[in-house]
């Protein structure tokens, strides 16, 4: 862990303007109220399914983005309401989706796990562990094809790494060159189980690419700068040289694998947990940091957490008055061909309940 | 080699049977012609014989149950045969003979609406077997499913079977129409709901089936029967002392006389069929024989050609086997007329249903003393019969009728004129 | 017209689609260098080069889900899985990602992929290289799948499922690959979602897709020589989308169904098939509907048995038979 290095220092972060740093800190401090708004109306039974919170590791999702241009592209897993919000997504949309209203940003067909935005580069919202990473190599294939000088991030939590499809990933990244970087969120925790007794390395979880010849770093989630500094190190393999790379970002998720993880008290004890909010938390490292830049004041800050919570009050709102998706909405949006329309679409019987 | 007894055929309409009464017990010795049951049919109650030798080994349908025709009524082994490993695959389709049959319902009735609508199959497999497409075309034919022998896999009635089927043959009999409901008689704790026998359920099938669906119109004469008692007692007498000694009743005489009338108007021994009328070539007369349990009407094939001594034995005959239970299938099947006679008990006139598919049926009354005009404007006492007639009229218009009854009251007022 | 294989036919709709479009892109194992395990991307590689044609190493949960993932900026791969006994391996990706996700973005994203191969038994390669699982396709909303059995067939309807802007799943047959038929030179395509009647009959409809059409069209003939029975063959084509209307009008001509699959009973595509005749054909049976599929077990190795395992002729005529009594 190189905590000896500024990474205040590093060219991409000289760079960044002011405007730039508070748009960074609002939008950690938006993920945290949007999620915490979810998770009291989830407890509140206003929502079905699983809800996967974000709360503890905003900056990696919000760090790395913030590197994200117009060529590139964006795709994670199941926790991925922090992504969503980072590209640029509405809180009013996801909030809908959790509620599985016809507003939500997937019509309530997809739920939490499921949030896209192609508009913003933004390819979701995966449910199956590791099932995104093959994917986010396809992302990176694409933009290749198409000329285009980009990168896919592709995120994947440290359990998913054990996973076949994340090596097979891997394996034709190398071998056909390909600008994908896969940035592994270590929160520590597969589900309910440790890393050490879920994952064989030696000395990090990324360097297994090594077997692959890929290039990789590891990378202290909770700094921001470090974030963007070593991320922009890999984009710009990505976009100049069309290699890949794995980052392994350190991180911590104050909340269980999901809300329903019973055991999350379990598994960590609340000592744990109370060190990491006080120290290690993303809002208050990066708010102290810009309070010490004088970018920011106290005020301002405040004022900003303000706007955040009501934000997400509103986005409550918005979901809870929006109407369910009609019956009607279930058939749609399976075909692309039915949907349009086109002649394919409507030669043959594509549905078959009756 | 172990041979499965089966539901016989013993009525040219009979679709199931049941099984009133085993003659034999299992371990009887069984052989070919013995009669082994009594069976009721949809006719009358007949006695089944054996086609095989053996040792009666295991009955499957009991006393009181129904069975399909070819359903399996029991198991007959050879002498020290093991019984085959059948186990209780054997479905007899054998059900409780009070349950009160669907199959009516399951007939193609041209009153019934859609195809689609018939009754799912009632447990025991009493149902008639028939493809949906079998089914649908025999709806639009009007034709009856019970009338046809299915040649398909294991009896099913398919396509070909109701093609081949005559439409709307010799004994169509279409379901009442479901469509008016039955209106239901208030049953008091110490009133007794009899369950319809087989005899009795097709009775009220094809007197309803008549009613509804053949235009009748009623005719009738008064005969003066004076010349008939006389004649039959010159005959009786004469007869007692001759070779071929019999007793002949009036009715004998009545019979020749429907006959030979038929014959003078052949218009009248005919039947409706969809969109023609069949002349038959013989006259069949069913004469209707009281027993038991209701009703049945034996034929006398050919009558035209028979005899009054014929006809006089032949319904002695037919009387005595039908009370007996000993008619064969064929017995009943045929008839052109019917003749039905109530002067034995004591009815001064009244009007028959007709039986279908024929075109009239003759009512004969008792022989009553009453006071007559005579032909010098006296008042006399005269013995007279009523005569009714009630008459199919798409088949017999009115003058066709008064016609037949005409030729009828030439023959009865003048006797000696049958023996021509 | 000439006559071609049904192996130069899909090779035929590769190169055409390839010319047309230049988003597309055929991928797979030993497809380019080694010119196709079957053949079927012979010359393709040299013609088009490494962006268009493109071997991949043996890893079809990361081919297949790479080639989705660059289905949705707007690349049009064609997949090959060299057996699709392999595609079990990327299933995850074939239903879960191509299946799933135009639904869970509610109608944001396409996946305008293809997934061809060889899906069929009776070339003894044992139990894990033998399966036919066009069913299980079938069984998923988000998904198309198609059985073309003749050259003509396999040429128009390739073209329509790379054109196709949702995910097709095209199942060929080793054992007609080989098969001759006439293809027209010019430009043609087969819709999805028709089927085709083969031969026209009278007394007995056969319905059946892939190598079973061969099958049955065989035993049609011997129905008719040796039975007097004419039969009807229709086949399906496309599994789904799937032409209902031109089975019902054969069930409603002939009143007779033998439903021949190559796959084994229990959820074979023609259990589909069946429910649906009896639903909507009911009063135009004159028979049970009958089916004839593999026997239920693993494809068996031992040549002459697997010969068995398989409909052919000799059961599919006494199955007619027994449909036609």
């Amino acid at each position: 862990m190189n905590s000896a290095i500024d990474h205040a220092t590093a060219p991409i972060n000289q760079q960044l303007s002011s405007e730039g740093k508070i748009s960074i800190l609002r939008d950690i401090v938006r993920i945290r109220r949007f999620e915490q708004a979810a998770l009291k109306q989830y407890t509140a039974g206003k929502m079905g399914g699983f809800l996967h919170l974000y709360n503890g590791q905003e900056s990696v999702a919000v760090g790395t983005i913030s590197l994200a241009g117009e060529s590139d592209h964006i795709i994670t897993a199941y926790r991925d309401h922090g992504h969503a919000l980072a590209v640029g997504m509405s809180m009013n949309e996801c909030m809908a989706e959790l509620y599985g209203k016809a507003t939500g940003c997937s019509k309530g067909k997809g739920g939490s796990m499921h949030f896209f935005a192609p508009d913003k580069n933004y390819w979701g919202g995966h449910g199956i562990v590791a099932g995104q990473t093959p994917l986010g190599a396809g992302l990176a294939y694409g933009l290749k094809y198409q000329g285009l000088k980009g990168a896919c991030l592709c995120y994947l939590g440290d359990g998913a790494i054990n996973q076949g499809a994340y090596h097979e990933s891997l394996n034709l990244a190398a071998l056909f060159d390909l600008p994908v970087i896969y940035v592994i969120e270590n929160n520590g925790y597969s589900m309910g189980t440790s890393q050490k007794r879920s994952s064989a390395f030696k000395s990090c979880l990324a360097e297994r690419a090594d077997g692959y010849n890929i290039a990789w770093d590891t990378v202290n989630g909770e700094d921001v700068y470090e974030v963007r500094a070593k991320t922009q190190v890999a984009m710009e393999r990505a976009h100049e040289e069309s290699r890949p790379t794995v980052l392994e970002i350190s991180t911590y998720r104050y909340y269980g694998h999901s809300v329903a993880d019973a055991n999350s008290k379990k598994y960590r004890s609340p000592e744990e947990i109370k060190q990491y909010q006080e120290h290690h938390d993303p809002i208050v490292l990066w708010r102290k940091r810009l309070l010490e830049e004088g970018v920011l004041t106290e005020d301002q800050a405040s004022e900003m957490d303000k706007e955040a919570k009501a934000e997400a009050k509103d986005a409550v709102k918005f979901a809870e008055e929006s109407p369910f998706p009609e019956p009607k909405a279930i058939l749609e949006d399976v075909y692309y061909e039915v949907d349009q329309g086109t002649e394919a679409g409507q030669t043959g019987k594509h549905f078959f309940n009756d | 080699m172990a041979t499965i007894i089966e539901m016989p055929k013993l009525s040219d309409t009979m679709t199931e049977g049941t099984l009133v009464r085993w003659l034999k017990n299992p371990g009887d010795e069984i052989e070919v012609g013995m009669e082994i049951a009594e069976i009721e049919t949809d006719k009358a109650t007949m006695s089944m014989e054996a086609f095989d030798d053996g040792i009666l080994h295991e009955i499957y349908v009991q006393a009181g149950e129904k069975a399909p025709l070819g359903g399996k009524l029991a198991l007959l082994l050879e002498d020290g045969e093991e019984p085959p490993a059948l186990g209780k695959e054997i479905s007899s389709g054998s059900i409780p003979a009070t349950a009160m049959e669907e199959e009516a319902s399951t007939e193609s009735a041209a009153a019934t609406s859609a195809v689609g609508s018939l009754p799912g199959p009632v447990s025991g497999g009493a149902r008639v077997k028939a493809s949906p497409l079998a089914r649908k075309i025999a709806a639009e034919r009007g034709v009856n499913l019970t009338q046809i022998q299915g040649t398909g896999p294991g009896g099913r009635i398919v396509k070909r079977d109701v093609e081949n089927a005559p439409v709307a043959g010799a004994s169509v009999v279409t379901a009442p129409s479901s469509a008016v409901a039955a209106i239901r008689p208030t049953i008091g704790a110490n009133d007794e709901r009899i369950p319809l026998t087989g005899m009795r359920t097709i009775i009220a099938e094809r007197l309803l089936a008549s009613k509804t669906q053949i235009p009748h119109f009623y005719l009738n004469i008064d005969v003066n029967a004076a010349p008939l008692l006389a004649f039959r007692q010159q005959i009786n007498q004469a007869s007692e002392k001759s070779d071929n000694a019999n007793k002949y009743t009036i009715n004998d005489f009545i019979l020749k006389a429907v006959v030979q009338s038929a014959v003078a108007v052949p218009d009248v021994n005919a039947s409706f069929d969809v969109d023609a009328i069949i002349r038959f070539a013989s006259v069949n007369v069913s004469v209707a024989v009281a027993v038991d349990e209701g009703l049945v009407t034996p034929v006398i094939r050919d009558a035209q050609d028979k005899s009054l001594l014929e006809i006089s034995r032949s319904v002695k005959d037919l009387a005595a086997r039908a009370r007996a239970k000993k008619l064969a299938p064929d017995e009943f099947a045929g008839g052109t007329l019917t003749v039905s006679n109530l002067g034995a008990y004591g009815i001064d006139s009244f009007d028959a249903i007709i039986n279908p598919p024929q075109a009239f049926i003759i009512a004969i009354s008792s022989i009553r003393k009453t006071p007559v005009v005579d032909a010098n404007d006296q008042i006399v006492i005269g013995q007279r019969m009523a005569i009714g007639m009630s008459c199919d009229h798409r088949v017999i218009d009115g003058a066709v009728g008064a016609q037949y009854l005409a030729e009828f009251r030439r023959l009865i007022e003048n006797p000696a004129l049958m023996l021509l | 017209m000439r006559t071609i294989t049904y192996r130069q036919a899909l090779n035929e709709a590769l190169a055409e689609e390839l010319e047309r479009d230049e988003n597309v892109v055929v991928m797979g194992e030993e497809v380019a260098e080694y010119n196709g395990a079957y053949k079927v991307t012979e010359g393709l590689w040299k013609r088009f080069g490494d962006k268009r044609v493109v071997d991949t190493p043996i890893s079809e949960a990361g081919f297949i889900g790479m080639g989705i993932g660059a289905s949705m900026l707007g690349v049009r791969p064609v997949m090959e899985l060299m057996f699709w006994s392999f595609a079990y391996v990327a299933f995850d990706q074939m239903i879960n990602n191509a299946g799933c996700v135009r639904y869970m973005s509610g109608g944001k994203i396409k996946c305008p992929i293809v997934v061809r191969g060889p899906a069929n038994g009776g070339t003894n390669v044992g139990a894990t290289h033998s399966h036919t699982p066009e069913n299980f396709i079938a069984n998923t909303p988000g998904l198309k799948v198609i059985c073309p059995a003749t050259a003509y067939d396999a040429k128009g309807m390739m073209k329509s499922a790379i054109r196709d802007d949702d995910p097709v799943y095209v199942m060929e047959n080793t054992k007609l690959y080989g098969e001759s038929g006439e293809v027209p030179e010019e430009e043609y395509t087969v819709p999805l979602g028709v089927a085709d009647v083969k031969r026209e009959g009278t007394d007995l409809t056969i319905v059946a897709h892939g190598r079973a059409v061969i099958t049955a069209l065989k035993s049609a003939e011997l129905l008719a020589a040796e039975h007097g029975i004419s039969a009807e063959v229709v086949d399906l084509r496309s599994i789904r989308p799937l032409d209902e209307e031109t089975i019902l009008t054969s069930v409603r001509k002939t009143n007779r169904v033998l439903l021949v699959d190559e796959n084994k009973p229990f959820c074979a595509v023609n259990t589909q098939i069946a429910t649906m005749i009896q639903e909507k054909a009911f009063d135009y049976l004159d028979a049970p509907i009958l089916r004839l599929n593999a026997i239920d077990a693993p494809a068996i190795y031992s040549p002459p048995m697997e010969e068995l395992q398989l409909p052919h002729p000799e059961v599919v005529i006494e199955k007619a038979l027994a449909v036609c009594k």
